[in-house]
């Protein structure tokens, strides 16, 4: 830490590592969308599967004959009501039907003129023990134009989908941090050597590695921690401007920008880990370059 | 014997004359002042060095400096006087041989001791080596404050000792703005703020006139004087036979003379029996000639200074 205090190297003045905050600051920069990208990905499957787990829809496909169509409703939701853990059902109404296929078909499009589907909507108590086969064999054997839609088979494929692009934003940081981590090398090996003379006379009145390490990783922290702030204050707003148009589309399934307390915790720490990520760094490096002096 | 006056006196040497005189008591009053413990300071068993695959520029060197001896070291430029000067400071490993430093053994000592090692060594370097981006001041307290004094001390000391050297208007200076003279006063106060055991000095005459040099060396005795063990690389041969302290010749990688146990009269010793030797020498050559030229020639007629190359 005595370093940080007063440096025996002129290292604040060094032009080499001018450019390292703003490299930093473009790394923290895609970090901070990556890390939002992470969150909100992340917010969404959990969302996803409180939202639509739990529930499934029972489909009755429109025959020729009214009256069999009015049979077969009743029929099935008898067989809801008798199955064992359903805790709600609700049949769609034809005007919900149409307001949800407007913008397919245009606001002019009529019930009646078209073969339009029974959909009902059934809640289960408990996702886990519904007897999903019983129930699909009892309405098919009842009802054979009743099909069962279960979410969960693409409820899971979409959650996949989530975890698989959450995955990519997670190694997308770890490319960041290696390349930070590089940058912070380079940068300190090229410190080395212009101050390989002042290094030499420290070293040989008697400064511990850890002494000439120190000033390094001091100024290091003070740049990485420069790189961060400005890398935060940039990718924000981004991350802000991304939100509020996805905000402004009013579609239930993007995914939602509002973050919480711990969320603003995150993104706060990021210039704090990437100064510790530098000091460290740059730390190492020294210290591995000073080990091949006698 | 290591009374604060003693030591004023032998700072004020370079002072004089050159800055202010001083008005404070020595720097180091407070600081234990190193026993003058038996035994060796340093010791060098067939020492070898060869930098890559080169040929050896130090061979088979061995000797001995005891606690508060002081050692001229001569030699051709290029016989290897700052490699061995080098090895003492611990700047290289010797390719084989055996160096003990203090009583450890430089080979066993783990690295991380090396720097406690250091820290009793003070060093003149030939170019100064002072960091310019730093004041005078800074580059006095260095070794201070790699050895982790406290900064108020640090203040104390540093400048006490620049005071010392006539150096109290340039405390904040950077060195490019300093005289060659005041460089290097700066550098031999870095180099003996810590009070080391062991204090080397490679040609430290080399970038000043006559007069600082003596002047140098005066101080270099006083130092010695009060414990510390002394090497001065020099091929200034008018100093060496000026001091007449022991003397250690390198003459290409080997070490020819060790002169003396490090103390003045045995250099005395050596170096009346090196002019008898040389008088001896300058006796025959001269009987030679006379045997060539015949005794008609003019006896005078050789030109100045032709005994220097016999």
């Amino acid at each position: 830490m005595l370093g940080v205090k007063r440096s025996d190297l002129p290292l604040d003045k060094d032009a080499h590592s001018r450019f390292l905050p703003w490299l930093i600051a473009f790394m923290v920069f895609l970090a901070v969308l990556a890390i939002g990208g992470i969150l909100v990905l992340n917010a969404t499957a959990s969302r996803w599967d409180q939202g639509i787990g739990g529930t499934l829809t029972v489909q009755i496909a429109a025959t020729e004959d009214p009256l069999k169509d009015q049979n077969n409703l009743q029929e099935v939701l008898n067989v809801i009501a008798a199955q064992a853990g359903v805790e709600r059902y609700l049949v769609i109404e034809e005007d919900r039907m149409m307001s949800l296929l407007e913008p397919w078909l245009g606001p002019d499009a009529k019930a009646g003129d078209l073969p339009l589907p029974k959909l009902i909507d059934v809640g289960l108590a408990d996702e886990a023990s519904f007897d999903m086969k019983g129930f699909t064999r009892q309405l098919q054997l009842r009802v054979p134009e009743a099909t069962v839609d279960d979410h969960r088979v693409w409820l899971q494929r979409l959650v996949n989908l989530i975890r698989t692009v959450e995955l990519i934003a997670i190694s997308i940081l770890v490319f960041i941090a290696l390349a930070t981590m590089g940058t912070v090398v380079f940068t300190t090996r090229t410190g080395l050597a212009v101050h390989k003379e002042a290094i030499e006379v420290l070293h040989l009145i008697g400064a511990q590695d850890s002494y000439i390490a120190g000033q390094f990783a001091g100024r290091a922290m003070m740049l990485g921690l420069k790189g961060g702030i400005i890398g935060l204050i940039l990718g924000l707003p981004a991350l802000m401007a991304v939100g509020y148009l996805a905000r402004s589309l009013e579609d239930a399934a993007l995914p939602d920008l509002a973050f919480g307390p711990l969320e603003w915790m995150i993104f706060a720490a990021i210039p704090v880990g990437v100064a510790f990520l530098a000091m460290t760094t740059a730390r190492s490096t020294v210290l591995r370059s000073l080990g091949r002096m006698l | 014997m290591l009374d604060g006056r003693r030591a004023r006196v032998a700072l004020s040497v370079l002072s004089a004359s050159v800055g202010p005189r001083p008005v404070a008591f020595h720097p180091f009053h407070e600081t234990q002042v190193p026993g003058l413990s038996k035994g060796n300071i340093a010791r060098f068993e067939n020492v070898g060095l060869r930098y890559g695959l080169g040929p050896e520029v130090l061979r088979d060197v061995t000797f001995s400096l005891d606690s508060g001896s002081f050692h001229f070291l001569v030699g051709e430029s290029g016989a290897g006087k700052s490699s061995l000067l080098k090895l003492l400071y611990l700047a290289l490993k010797p390719s084989r041989g055996l160096i003990s430093l203090f009583g450890s053994d430089i080979a066993t000592t783990p690295r991380p001791q090396l720097p406690a090692l250091r820290r009793q060594i003070g060093v003149v370097f030939q170019e100064f080596r002072l960091l310019e981006h730093l004041s005078a001041f800074d580059n006095v307290a260095l070794p201070l404050r790699v050895a982790g004094i406290k900064e108020a001390d640090v203040n104390r000391h540093v400048t006490e000792l620049l005071e010392w050297v006539g150096l109290k208007d340039h405390m904040k200076s950077r060195p490019p703005t300093l005289s060659g003279g005041q460089q290097q006063r700066v550098s031999i106060a870095r180099a003996v703020i810590a009070r080391p055991k062991l204090l080397l000095a490679d040609e430290p005459t080399g970038n000043v006139d006559d007069r600082m040099a003596l002047r140098l060396m005066h101080l270099f005795e006083e130092l010695n004087r009060l414990g510390t063990t002394i090497v001065v690389a020099t091929h200034n041969m008018a100093l060496v036979d000026g001091l007449g302290y022991p003397i250690l010749r390198l003459d290409a990688g080997k070490l020819t003379t060790v002169a003396g146990s490090g103390n003045k009269s045995a250099a005395r010793e050596w170096r009346e029996s090196r002019e008898s030797a040389q008088e001896q020498a300058r006796a025959q050559a001269r009987a030679r000639r006379e045997r060539l030229r015949g005794e008609t020639e003019e006896q005078d007629a050789d030109p100045p200074g032709i005994e220097n190359f016999l």
